[in-house]
Formats: structure tokens, sequence, C-alpha cells
């Protein structure tokens, strides 16, 4: 599928707002399920950017940049996999071997973050020499050339992906023999447990263990949705908290007349 | 008595959607230094006139200072009511804004960092997803909607907070509230997760364990129905009653695991992952590996 000038320019607009989203983690634009639904917008192929961002969310939900560690990039990811997709013209088709181009796009876009927020160390020493100064106007704009440093890291290989154009990109695709999409397709349905794996790690400790469980358990019945599991967690968590605070005052109480008690048994 | 300057609602409005840009020029050397002094602009200019001083608190604000994004806004909060303290005469020293800024950034670091990434983003982007495969666009609506909803509420209150109690903070920080909030966000995505790996990490097993030769009439006798539209009727009716659509039964690896637990395999991959993450194993190369391990698994026919 071919782009006309103004698709290509809106697809390069999504992919700033990604690149920025990339290192505020605010608005949340450069998540695949965001990114990869604005990209079919703007393409009007939606369905299966929708399907391709909904896959690669949950390859991705344990990425995170937790202190100076950087995550794998879900922006550079989820765009340029989505404008592949879109490019290839696949359809539906072809979001198997988009979502397996995925995964080595995170890893450059880990590299070109990395590269950006080193170059950055350099723009805080220019403001630095602002703030001698006292002068806000400098700071501000050094802050936003920074921002602006980010969105390029995404917009410029997305531009340069739609400039290779969509021939080269089906050529790649279907060159691909089915042994291999097929076997991409069977470690897809495996790679979510990284994720996950990540997000357990955070979280467990021996108190919350037998949730996991119940939650575990639970899931096996189809028909309870994961909207259903929400709520009865949500109900479990209430009632847990509510629980530990009645057994907390209830020692409590036990405490203070077990104190005298133990205070009459000792001056006997 | 001089008059008292104070903030007004506006700068810290401003403030807060400036503080939306605090990762912006995150580097390797001081880390949010340049957006924490980005967001205290509008206070600086309201709080000190001369130049002297201006530059004085430019400086003292592009120290090292780095924290989970959203948790920033309470230490924002606080730093607001210190600065003001300050800029009325206050005896509030370079090194008393920078201690507590520190002192809260680590702390609050580590309730931002579960609560956020590691429970309502997995939550609602599980959720989303869900949606989202059956091409349903309400699921990136939801999300977006959803997250920027929680934070923005959470930015802005907590920012509030800081700024009304000053220093005093740390106190509620260890107060029952926001204890409860994050076990019951932990129980709640401890759940949730469960509930996860055994929906969306798919592993079938393709080997046959055993072929098995059915009785005759437990399986539908393709030769003896009718004809037409009569024997398509016949068939249906025979599938209904249960008879097998041919005349072996099959059993999988999968179905044998499957009369375990369904999701066996996908549990185990989660903990052998979890194991892995834990020797210090880079999540990439596993992602890659799980691919490379599906390829083969694939070839040699055992998925």
């Amino acid at each position: 599928m071919d782009l006309t000038m103004i698709q290509i320019i809106l697809v390069v607009i999504v992919a700033f707002l990604a690149g920025v989203e990339g290192i505020l983690d605010e608005f949340h634009f450069h998540q695949p399920i965001i990114a990869c639904t604005l990209i079919g917008l703007v393409t009007g192929e939606v369905v299966p950017c929708l399907i391709l961002g909904g896959t690669l969310q949950l390859i991705a939900l344990g990425w995170a940049n937790i202190g100076a560690a950087v995550a794998p990039d879900a922006a550079l990811a989820s765009v340029a996999s989505a404008i592949i997709l879109v490019l290839g013209g696949q359809g539906e088709e072809g979001v198997t071997s988009a979502i397996a181009i995925a995964v080595p796009l995170a890893v450059a876009g880990l590299l070109l973050t990395i590269i950006v927020r080193t170059l950055a160390t350099g723009i805080v020493h220019l403001m630095d020499a602002a703030a001698k100064e006292g002068n806000f106007r400098k700071i501000d704009m050094w802050h936003i050339i920074a921002i602006i440093m980010q969105g390029l890291r995404i917009a410029i290989p997305a531009a340069l992906i739609v400039a290779i154009g969509a021939a080269p990109v089906r050529d790649l695709l279907t060159a691909m023999p089915a042994w291999l999409t097929d076997g991409l397709a069977v470690g897809g349905g495996m790679v979510v447990a990284v994720g996950y794996a990540m997000v357990i790690n955070m979280m467990a400790t021996r108190e919350v263990w037998p949730f996991f469980a119940i939650g575990f358990v639970l899931a096996t019945i189809p028909s309870i949705t994961l909207l259903g599991l929400g709520g009865i967690g949500v109900a479990l968590a209430l009632i847990y908290l509510a629980l530990t605070k009645q057994g907390g005052s209830g020692g409590g109480g036990n405490g203070n007349t077990g104190d005298p008690l133990g205070r009459i048994i000792d001056d006997y | 008595m001089a008059e008292q300057l104070k903030l007004t609602k506006k700068d810290r409005v401003s403030i807060w959607w400036r503080s939306t840009f605090i990762q912006g020029s995150w580097n390797y050397e001081r880390m949010q230094n340049g957006g924490w002094a980005f967001s205290m602009i509008p206070a600086i200019k309201r709080l000190y006139k001369t130049k002297e001083d201006r530059a004085a608190a430019l400086q003292r604000h592009l120290e090292f200072f780095n924290t989970h994004p959203y948790v920033a806004s309470p230490i924002i909060g606080v730093t607001l009511a210190l600065e003001e303290e300050r800029a009325n005469g206050a005896p509030v020293d370079d090194k008393a804004i920078q201690g507590v800024k520190v002192g809260m950034m680590g702390p609050l670091a580590g309730i931002g960092d579960p609560t956020f990434w590691f429970t309502v983003k997995p939550i609602l982007g599980a959720l989303a997803a869900s949606l989202a495969l059956t091409g349903n666009i309400l699921g990136p609506i939801l999300y977006f909607v959803l997250w920027n909803l929680i934070r923005m509420g959470f930015t802005w209150y907590t920012q509030e907070l800081g700024y009304k109690a000053g220093s005093k903070i740390t106190e509620d920080l260890s107060g029952g509230l926001l204890q409860d909030i994050t076990k019951g966000a932990s129980i709640l995505g401890m759940f949730i997760l469960g509930a996860l790996v055994n929906r969306w990490v798919s592993v079938a097993f393709a080997p046959t364990v055993s072929e098995v030769q059915l009785d005759e009439g437990a399986y539908i006798d393709w030769d003896e129905l009718p004809g037409g539209t009569e024997g398509m009727r016949t068939a249906l009716e025979q599938q209904a009653a249960g008879r097998s659509l041919s005349d072996t039964s099959v059993t999988t690896l999968q179905d044998n695991l499957d009369s375990l637990i369904p999701g066996l395999a996908g549990l185990l991959i989660t903990l052998l992952c979890m194991w892995l993450l834990r020797k210090k194993v880079s999540p990439i190369v596993m992602i890659l590996g799980l691919f490379a391990i599906g390829i083969v698994f694939h070839v040699i026919g055992l998925m």
C-alpha cells in the first residue's frame, strides 16, 4: 500500500509524539496499543494495526524505565512495525511477522534513546550556563530542544521506512518462509511470559502469592471475562485489607489486655 | 511587616502542567534535573525578583534529581512550600531543600514504580489489549482516557497535598492510607497476573500421545447416512448426541496437560522466566530465545 503525502505527514507526527512520550512516559502515546492504533487511523488500516497494538501491548506489559535503567523501547517497536504492517499490505495476516520485526526494533530504539540521553547531558550544561544568568527563556528553550530530540529519535526512522517504500518492505515479508512465520507465531505466544515475569518479580511477596493462584485457577473458567475477573480481584483486595485491619486492631486489643496481665504475673 | 509572597493557584496549575515534561531532558549526569528546574520556573518568577536571587534559585534546582515521574508531584508540592517560606524570610537553606528532595525521591519511587508501572499499567494494558485483539477500537480509547485521568488526578492532588502539608508530608507517607493502597494494588495485580498468565501465555504441544479406535456407534458412520439434506441433519443430530466425527479418538500431549489444569505450560514458562530474570538474564535475550525455541520446536513438530 502506498501512502498519500498527507498520510505520510500524519504518520511522522504520530511517530514524533511516540518518541516524545518514550521519554516522558506521561500521556502514553508510545504504548503499542495507542501508537499502533494511531498509525492505523491515519493510514486507514485500523483493524490490523489495532490487533498488532493489542498483541504488542501484551508483550510490553512489563517494560518500564526504572531509575536509570532503560527498558526496551516500545515507541520505535510499535511505530515502525505498524508502518511496516501497513506498507506490506497483507492486512491481518501480516500481524505475526510485524510482531517478529518489533522485537529487534525495540532493541534498536533502546540504543537510540541511550544516545539521545547522552546528548542531553550536554544540554543540561547549557542550562547551567543559562541559570547563572537567571535566564528563564533559555532554560525553557533548551528543555524543549531536548524533548524535540527525543521526538526526532522516532520520527526520522519512521520517515526512512516510509521513504524506502512499500515494495521492498513487502518483498521482505513475502520472502519469509512459512516455517519461519508459523514458528514466530508459536514463539509470540510464549514471549508475553517474559513481561509477566518482570511484573511478578516486582510485586511478588509471600503475602500476595495466594492471590496469583486464585486468579490463575479462576481464569480457567472461560465464561468469566477479564472485566469480571477484575471485579473479583478488587473484592478480594478489599476483603483482605478489611480483615487484616480487624486482625490488627484485635491484636492490639489483646496486646493491651495481655500487657497488664503480663505485668501482674511479672510482679507476682 | 512586608507583604507575604504567595503562589497563586494559577502558578501551581502552570507548575503542574510543566511537570508533565519533567523527564524531557533526562540525561545520564543529573537525570531529571532539567525538567525539575523547568517545572519550578513559574514559582521562581513569582517568589524572587532580583536577578541574583533568580539565578541562585535556578542553580539550586538544577541539582541531581530522579524519581518516578508521577510521584515527583508531591515532592514539587513540598518544595514549593519550602521555597515560599524561604522567599518570605524563613531560614530555609539550599541544603534543606535538596535534603527534602533527595529524602523523598527514593521512598516515593518505591511506591510509584510498583503502583503505576506494575499494577495500573499491566491491568489497563491487558484489559485494553483484550478488546483490541477482537478489533474493538474501545480498547485504546479506554486505555488512553483512564490512564490519563488517573495520572493527572494523581499528580494534581498530590502536588496540592505536598504544598499544603509542606514539610510535614514525610509523616503523612508513613500513615496507613498509602500503605493500604500499595498493598491493595499488589493484591489486585497478582490476582490479575495469575489470570493473564493462564489466558494469554499460549503454548500448544502438537505430538499425539494416543490414537484409539472407537467402537461402532460412538462415531458418525458417514457411509450409512441418507443422502442430501436429510443426511446432513442426521449427522448434526448424531454429533449433538455426542458421537465423534471420525472413527479414532486422538489425544495430544496438550490434552493430557490440559486435564491437569489448562494453562499449566504457560505457568511453567512464566516461572522459568522469573527465575532467569533473577539470574540477571536480559529480557531481550529471553524474548529472542523464546522466538528461537518457537521456530525450532515448530520445525521438529513439537509445537
